[in-house]
């Protein structure tokens, strides 16, 4: 059970920062449908949601999402999935339920780094970094093989570009967290590709070929999966091989 | 500490814990449409609105409701008695225990889509768990409501 002691809607990053300082159990609270589920005491619980960082903003280059932007507005973004080939919209779509992709956010799906993240591994196929307020810039692999960091996602930065890519991912029911889940980001003659809920985190191969398949059989050679309850090492590799051929297949015809 | 939430139109000013959950406060003050089911945020037993959105009242902290208008099924009781009676009418209820957070989830679902497909409808309702139909009776049910205004006579006024 989650017990918060104080609840604090602070009025800048520097109030969030400082809080965040104070205690080490100090949280801040975003969708909290992550925290809810742990069995802790939160002596400040520090709510961002006074701090505008709801909105998705395009410019030119890019599209700036706000950290409490919640997973839904970004299913739901017509440009932003239009630039992305659906990536994000792909990677979204199958998280519970709409009422739950009402409430979590981007920032809390990014800070949290869970091994079976959809939403990590689709990001790791754009060229996509994370803004902390005390950290800076980082880009979004860096991001995911960091250390936790006391420090503030305030948002994450897409960045516009014409290359082709791709999300897929398999659940043995629906509504459950994937048993695999792989992107593909085709930059000219190379092929990155992440795969993600292996179960471990998200790991990126760079690949060539001269076609999907051995693409495809490369990568099953090289990805390193292990067993849970929701597959075992050898039905990963296997499903890492069926989820690339696809992936690959959907971005011959983009 | 101190919050003013708007509940189906009508302001309610409260001083709660600050981890009081928006299911136990909304309960609290008499809304008993509104149900617990896994807490887990995987049954959409205890959905509500918030602005006008359809949400998990077991997963969101009443203190930051602070400010905001909360929806009930209380609150939607014609459009929720329209649709009961294509529910009933197709038999789509066994034990009716899904059935309040199943109806927020489709009334919120025909303000915000046009014409969904049946693809979409399954895709907006994926998160409203149901132990006894197996759902047919509710795609039913729902698709003749949608469909209520278009062709002939509405099947609620025969
Ligand atoms: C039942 C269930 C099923 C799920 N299924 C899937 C799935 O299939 N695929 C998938 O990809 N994900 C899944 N998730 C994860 C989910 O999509 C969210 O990623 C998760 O709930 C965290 O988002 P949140 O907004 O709820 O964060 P919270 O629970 O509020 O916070 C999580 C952590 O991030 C920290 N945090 C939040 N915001 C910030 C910020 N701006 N800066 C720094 N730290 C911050 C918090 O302090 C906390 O430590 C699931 C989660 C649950 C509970
Ligand atoms: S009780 Fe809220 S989702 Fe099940
Ligand atoms: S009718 Fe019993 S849970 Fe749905």
């Amino acid at each position: 059970m989650l017990r918060i002691q104080q609840y604090q809607k602070v009025k800048s990053l520097a109030e969030a920062y400082e809080l965040l300082q104070k205690n080490k159990n100090n949280q801040i609270i975003a969708g909290m449908l992550w925290l809810k589920m742990e069995d802790r005491t939160i002596p400040v619980g520090i709510d961002l949601s006074d701090l505008d960082l709801d909105k998705i903003i395009e410019d030119e280059k890019s599209f700036v999402i706000g950290a409490n932007v919640t997973l839904r507005q970004l299913e739901v973004h017509q440009k932003l999935n239009l630039w992305t080939h659906d990536v994000m919209k792909d990677a979204i779509k199958d998280i519970v339920g709409v009422q739950f992709r009402n409430l979590a956010t981007i920032g809390g799906s990014v800070f949290s780094r869970f091994g079976f993240s959809d939403i990590l591994c689709a990001l790791m196929c754009l060229k996509c970094e994370i803004v902390l307020y005390h950290g800076g810039k980082m880009d979004i692999v860096d991001f995911v093989n960091s250390d936790f960091q006391r420090d503030i996602i305030t948002h994450i930065i897409i960045y516009k570009d014409h290359d082709k890519r791709c999300f897929i991912c398999h659940r043995n029911s629906a509504t459950d967290i994937s048993a695999l889940n792989l992107s593909v980001w085709q930059r000219g003659d190379e092929y990155l590709i992440t795969v993600g809920a292996r179960p471990q985190k998200a790991k990126q191969y760079s690949i060539t070929g001269n076609n999907n398949e051995e693409i495809a059989n490369k990568l099953k050679a090289q990805v390193e999966c292990s067993g849970n309850m929701r597959a075992s090492k050898e039905y990963r590799e296997a499903l890492s091989y069926g989820l690339c051929l696809k992936a690959l297949n959907k971005i011959g015809e983009q | 500490m101190k919050i003013n939430i708007r509940v189906n139109g009508k302001m309610i000013s409260d001083d709660v814990a600050c981890d009081m959950l928006l299911l136990d406060f909304l309960r609290y003050h008499g809304f008993y449409s509104v149900k617990r089911g896994c807490e887990t945020s995987n049954c959409g037993l205890c959905t509500v609105w918030l602005d006008n959105k359809p949400i998990l009242s077991c997963s969101m902290l009443c203190a930051k409701c602070d400010g905001h208008e909360i929806t009930t099924l209380e609150g939607l009781k014609k459009d929720a008695e329209a649709f009961a009676y294509f529910m009933a009418n197709e038999g789509a209820e066994q034990c009716g225990f899904c059935s309040p957070g199943l109806i927020m989830n489709v009334l919120a679902m025909e303000k915000e889509l046009q014409h969904p497909t049946e693809e979409m409808i399954k895709n907006y309702l994926a998160g409203n768990l149901c132990r006894c139909t197996g759902y047919m009776g509710q795609l039913r049910a729902i698709t003749k409501y949608l469909n209520r205004h278009q062709g002939g006579k509405n099947e609620a006024d025969q």
